[in-house]
């Protein structure tokens, strides 16, 4: 809400900056978005009166005018406005000033004819198109006739006040208002505001009974229903003050029935709506839509109406969308003689929803959302139909039709000092309470140890102690509240096992060189199922924003190849990433909630280590990939053997280099090349990568931690060279040497393999080297030989191996 | 020429012989040739029988004394001449140390990573512990269970990713606080936990919007915790993670599950307080969000709001590390370009 200092002054006496007032506010009640003086960066800006005008020699729409600025001689100035006319009062930018959007104006010559300045519309100096009056819209503006000549136009135009933007929370409703928060203010700084009940002159002599009826179906669609009629009013503009206390709040003067409605809006946040009572056939009747209706809005749009939105109806028609936006089929024209005024409180939650349903979110839904104060509908009806009365010149009808009056009970709340330090933390005395309440205007009376507060009708957000906790610690000062620690500290802070090992993954792979990504976990169906590890069916959102994230992912592959495709697309080809995120599976359609499993996933593309001038990179490959997730599946310490088994049934995955990761025969997760087909998709690289289930990691068994002693007696080493065909795998030679290599082998080391001119064709050489250890005594040689030798026999029997 | 004259030639030519030698090996030829059986000292002893006997002893310990010379200079000269030889290998061995070294591959943590694990271990260090919940929530608990009943207007701060008309993608971890609060046993003592996650919110991607960011929730329940401990434990937080110049300051605001409420301000970073466009000249930058815990959340929970209370926080990392690093648009955490990634400090690892 746009709030102009100057009216916050009619009822407080405020003379600091009106930046030091929005601080203020901001730190007590409600924050601030701006606060702004509508004439900054404006220069030699004045009142000018056209003394004489005649047409440009060179053109049929430009003028030639005479300005009297209050100075020795009037100013030759030429003005294309169409509405420019001798004798106007006008704005005159000077030579040498500056107007909006901060432009200079020079002395020129328009078709060569000397202009010293501009005659400018209000747009020109910087009011926003949406606040000015249709009249001025598309032309200067002309000032009233006693307008003083050559005064700087400021104060005639309001540009002189302060606007603070008031960014007004849900619960704050009240502060949608001028008097609301003139109350806040009040107490803030402590003084008594003067706001007088306003009366109202009733000099018609008919009864508003008499002219219309109106009734409420249900309570729960409006608590409060109010009318009051004015008649043979004269419908015309409305004067300066009120068009620029409209226009400084942001909005646009229409005449001077709708400015009074929209000017006591402002002032007491009780939304008004006036309808042309000549328009209206029979009685109103609030209720909610009939299927099938259909409304005009003053706004000229079309709505079907649902059968959930409350309407004023007359006999034959809805001619308003309650609490919304009025019906053009009852507005106000130029022609109204007759105005009714309706003041009432709508239910806040249909009020939302319609809003919501016809996208019309005015400041009169805005308001009825948060709430209305009871106790001000009827001082507002009442200002409103005095105010139209003296701008209008219509009398005002005898007595308010109400068809529902809402008059709730006032809640009294028991507050003692002790329970308000006790949350606070503060040492505050009762009186000093007390007094908070007394600045708030809310009544408090000494019961037991502490005080019955009595809430006022205007602050409808107060419900419950809590609520009086916040009065009384942004009153008493947020910046005065201690700070302290919470002392009972008998509590531990630890990591779980789970999150320490989630920890101890991460910095394990970023010390194998791979850097934390963290990509999206909404993405598209197509790759929400890439590389799926289980059947799981996938969950979309309903209403997404873009297609592009709109399911869930099933795995955190896809994501990390987004970002390769980001980072190849910027010609960054050396991309080594990990992230460590949620996939969401569901086991049937029917589903409701997905299950959450975390996992690990990474990527490599490019080379892992760079090129330095005596060191040529590799690129990337499998194995690089296969020694990363080994060594974090060792630091993890997972119970049970680890094994690499070939995979060519991912799809998106290499089916030659490829294998699944099972620990104790166990299927945590793959590795291997991303399948060309699916990395042209994603138009990257040759890129590798592994993902893994790491809630699998975490649940599977751990080895115990134990210490083995270092061994006193030497290790004997025997290195061997085999030729094999070339489809007998490593795990194969390996699992047979630890079958076959008696109690002393300690290890099996590849340290070598070769293809090529001296190996047969279809053979490959793979040489190792095997370690032999007695912990108990040094081993003797014999021992070693007659071990190795039993070794090379069953490699030439079982894989008939040639040993060199 | 007497005995004793040999053998002061004998030394004055060995010594000689010595200093010139320029290598160990002619070094190690003198030493054998002076020294050894068939050494020139040997042979001139030889004509000690023919001295007077009581002559011997006096030129015996004459010609140990030469040797032990000789002995000595040897050494020394090995030594010189070992050290010159090192020194020259030295100086040979010369390198360029402007070369770049050889490089090693090194990953790091995410930024919102790093501010992360930074809260995380603030907090535990004062005793919390670190819960996780699902990133799929329930309405129930979303909403209802933090006092947002269903058309409640202030739902509309946070516009919401539903799946059906119950299930959503939590836009806060405040889920986090009725879900812990359910649980907790309370005579086995304080509950004060954090839980750091994604949220989600239907938002259109832009410089300052994400439909996915983070947050961490903090919540504190005991019989006596007061909004001074929530304005200390802030502080102390801002000191931890900003530094010791910052200072933090509440301001009213509305959460529908804290009462009071506040958001909560720290020291402007570009400005450091005295003002500039990046803080709108207020010299304070709005951080997070904290409250007392509503009592109907307490209650709604199954707890006691007459025994307990205490306060909550929700606070956004990516802001955190917007605003200490000066990132303009928060969709660089998402992207992972590795240029981005690749240049926060790692220094708090
Ligand atoms: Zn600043």
């Amino acid at each position: 809400m746009q709030v102009s200092y100057k009216w916050l002054q009619k009822y407080l006496k405020l003379d600091m900056p009106a930046k030091d007032l929005a601080e203020k506010i901001e730190r007590t009640a409600v924050e601030v978005d701006s606060v702004k003086v509508p004439m900054d960066g404006l220069k030699k800006i004045v009142v000018g009166h056209i003394v004489s005008m005649e047409m440009h020699p060179d053109s049929d729409h430009l003028h030639v005018c005479m300005v009297d600025v209050g100075e020795d001689d009037p100013l030759q100035i030429v003005c294309g406005a169409p509405n420019v006319a001798n004798g106007q009062k006008v704005i005159v930018a000077l030579p040498g000033s500056r107007i909006g959007h901060n432009v200079k104006i020079k002395r020129s010559k328009m078709r060569g004819v000397v202009s010293n300045g501009m005659i400018c519309a209000l747009d020109e100096i910087g009011f926003s198109k949406d606040v000015i009056p249709k009249e001025w819209a598309d032309g200067i503006y002309v000032f009233p006739d006693d307008t003083p000549v050559g005064q700087p136009v400021y104060p005639f135009l309001g540009m002189d006040d302060s606007i603070i933007d008031l960014d007004v929370t849900p619960n704050r409703g009240d502060m949608l208002s001028i008097l609301g928060t003139v109350h806040d203010l009040a107490a803030i700084y402590d003084q008594k505001p003067k706001i007088e009940k306003p009366e109202v002159e009733e000099s018609s002599s008919v009864q508003t009974k008499d002219l219309i009826s109106a009734k409420v179906e249900d309570n729960g669609l409006a608590k409060t229903y109010d009318l009051r009629v004015i008649n043979n009013v004269k419908i015309g503009p409305s004067p300066a003050w009120l068009q620029i206390t409209l226009w400084n709040a942001g909005i646009r003067p229409i005449d001077n029935v709708v400015d009074v409605t929209n000017y006591i809006m402002l002032k007491y946040g009780q939304p008004l709506h006036s309808f042309d009572a000549d328009k209206i056939d029979g009685g109103i009747d609030v209720r909610l839509a009939n299927k099938g209706e259909k409304i005009t809005t003053l706004d000229d749009d079309d709505h079907d109406l649902s059968e959930n939105d409350i309407v004023i109806a007359d006999d034959k028609k809805p001619v308003a969308i309650a609490g919304v936006m009025g019906g053009a089929n009852s507005q106000i024209d130029s022609h109204t003689k007759n105005v009714a005024i309706e003041a009432a409180i709508f239910d806040p939650i249909h009020i939302r929803k319609t809003a919501q349903r016809h996208l019309l979110h005015s400041e009169a839904s805005q308001r009825f959302e948060r709430g209305i104060n009871p106790d001000g509908v009827e001082d507002a009806i009442n200002e409103a139909a005095e105010l139209i009365h003296e701008l209008s010149g219509g009398q005002v009808a005898k007595g308010i039709v109400s068809a529902a009056k809402y008059q709730p009970e006032l809640p009294v709340i028991y507050i003692t000092a002790q329970r308000t330090n006790h949350v606070l933390g503060t040492s505050l005395s009762l009186s000093e309470i007390k007094d908070i309440f007394d600045r708030l205007g809310f009544s408090s009376e000494a019961y037991k140890d502490g005080l019955n507060v009595t809430i006022p009708r205007r602050r409808w957000d107060i419900h419950i102690e809590a609520d009086l906790f916040e009065e009384v610690a942004r009153i008493y000062g947020y910046d005065n509240l201690p700070a302290t620690l919470p002392t009972d500290t008998k509590t531990v802070g630890a990591l779980t096992p789970s999150q320490k090992l989630q920890r101890a993954a991460r910095h394990v792979l970023e010390g194998l060189g791979l850097t934390q990504a963290i990509s999206y976990s909404l993405t598209t169906e197509a790759k929400a199922k890439m590389f799926l590890m289980r059947k799981s069916f996938t969950t979309k959102l309903a209403w997404p924003m873009t297609q592009d994230h709109s399911i869930l992912r099933m795995n955190v592959l896809s994501g990390l190849l987004d970002d390769v495709a980001f980072n190849n697309a910027r010609k960054v080809s050396d991309i080594a990433l990990y992230e460590q995120g949620r996939v969401f599976y569901k086991d049937t359609a029917d589903q409701v909630r997905p299950q959450e499993v975390e996992h690990l996933a990474g990527v490599v593309s490019g080379h892992l280590i760079k090129s330095t001038w005596d060191h040529k990179a590799e690129p990337v490959d499998f194995y690089q990939v296969k020694g990363i997730v080994e060594q974090l599946l060792k630091n993890l310490d997972i119970k049970g053997d680890t094994q690499f088994i070939a995979n060519d049934k991912i799809p998106e995955m290499h089916p030659g280099r490829t294998a699944d990761i099972l620990i104790h025969g166990h299927r945590v997760g793959f590795l291997g090349q991303i399948n060309p087909k699916t990395a042209n998709q994603f138009k990257i690289h040759d890129t590798y990568g592994f993902e893994l289930d790491l809630q699998e990691l975490i649940d599977l068994p751990k080895n115990d931690d134990q210490y083995e002693p270092i061994p006193k007696y030497p290790s004997v080493k025997r290195d061997i060279a085999i030729v094999v065909n070339k489809d007998i795998k490593n795990d194969q030679i390996v699992d047979l040497i630890n079958k076959r290599g008696g109690a002393y082998l300690q290890n099996v080391q590849l340290f070598d393999v070769y293809e090529g001119s001296n190996v047969p064709a279809g053979k490959k050489s793979m040489a190792y080297s095997l370690t032999y250890l007695n912990p108990n005594e040094t081993l003797k040689d014999d021992q070693v030989n007659a071990a190795f030798e039993k070794i090379k026999n069953h490699l030439t029997a079982e894989l008939d191996a040639e040993i060199r | 020429m007497s005995l004793k004259d040999d053998l002061k030639d004998i030394r004055d030519q060995g010594l000689d012989d010595i200093n010139k030698s320029t290598d160990l090996k002619s070094l190690n030829n003198i030493r054998v040739h002076l020294l050894g059986k068939k050494g020139p000292i040997t042979s001139a002893l030889r004509g000690i029988k023919e001295l007077p006997v009581e002559k011997r002893p006096e030129v015996g310990s004459y010609a140990n004394e030469i040797r032990d010379d000789l002995t000595k200079a040897i050494v020394e000269q090995r030594d010189n001449l070992a050290n010159a030889q090192l020194n020259k290998r030295l100086a040979a061995e010369k390198i360029d140390v402007s070369l770049p070294g050889r490089s090693v591959p090194q990953g790091q943590p995410h930024v919102i990573q790093q501010i992360i694990d930074e809260v995380v271990d603030l907090f535990l260090g004062m005793g919390y512990q670190v819960l996780t919940g699902p990133e799929v929530e329930t309405d129930h608990y979303n909403f209802e269970m933090m006092n947002l009943p269903k058309d409640h207007p202030a739902r509309d701060m946070q516009d919401t990713f539903y799946i059906t008309n119950e299930i959503l993608m939590r836009t806060q971890t405040s889920p986090m606080q009725a879900r812990t609060l359910e649980k907790h046993d309370f005579s086995k003592g304080p509950l004060k936990m954090i839980s750091p996650g994604i949220v989600y919110r239907r938002d259109t991607d832009d410089p300052t919007h994400s439909h996915q960011f983070h947050q961490v929730e903090g919540l504190v329940i005991d019989k006596h915790i007061t909004m001074a401990d929530l304005k200390g434990t802030l502080l102390t937080m801002a000191h931890q993670i900003f530094g010791d110049k910052f200072n933090v300051r509440l301001r009213p605001s509305y959460f529908p599950f804290t009462e009071p409420s506040v958001e909560v301000d720290i020291t402007c970073f570009n400005c450091m307080g005295k003002g500039c466009d990046v803080c709108k000249h207020t010299g304070w930058i709005e951080v997070l969000g904290a409250g007392m815990v509503h009592p109907n959340v307490l209650n709604m929970a199954g707890v006691d709001s007459k025994q307990y209370g205490g306060f909550a926080f929700g606070l956004g990392p990516d802001r955190f590390a917007m605003l200490k690093y000066g990132v303009d648009d928060i969709r660089d955490f998402y992207l992972d370009d590795v240029r981005f990634l690749n240049q926060f400090s790692k220094r708090g690892i």
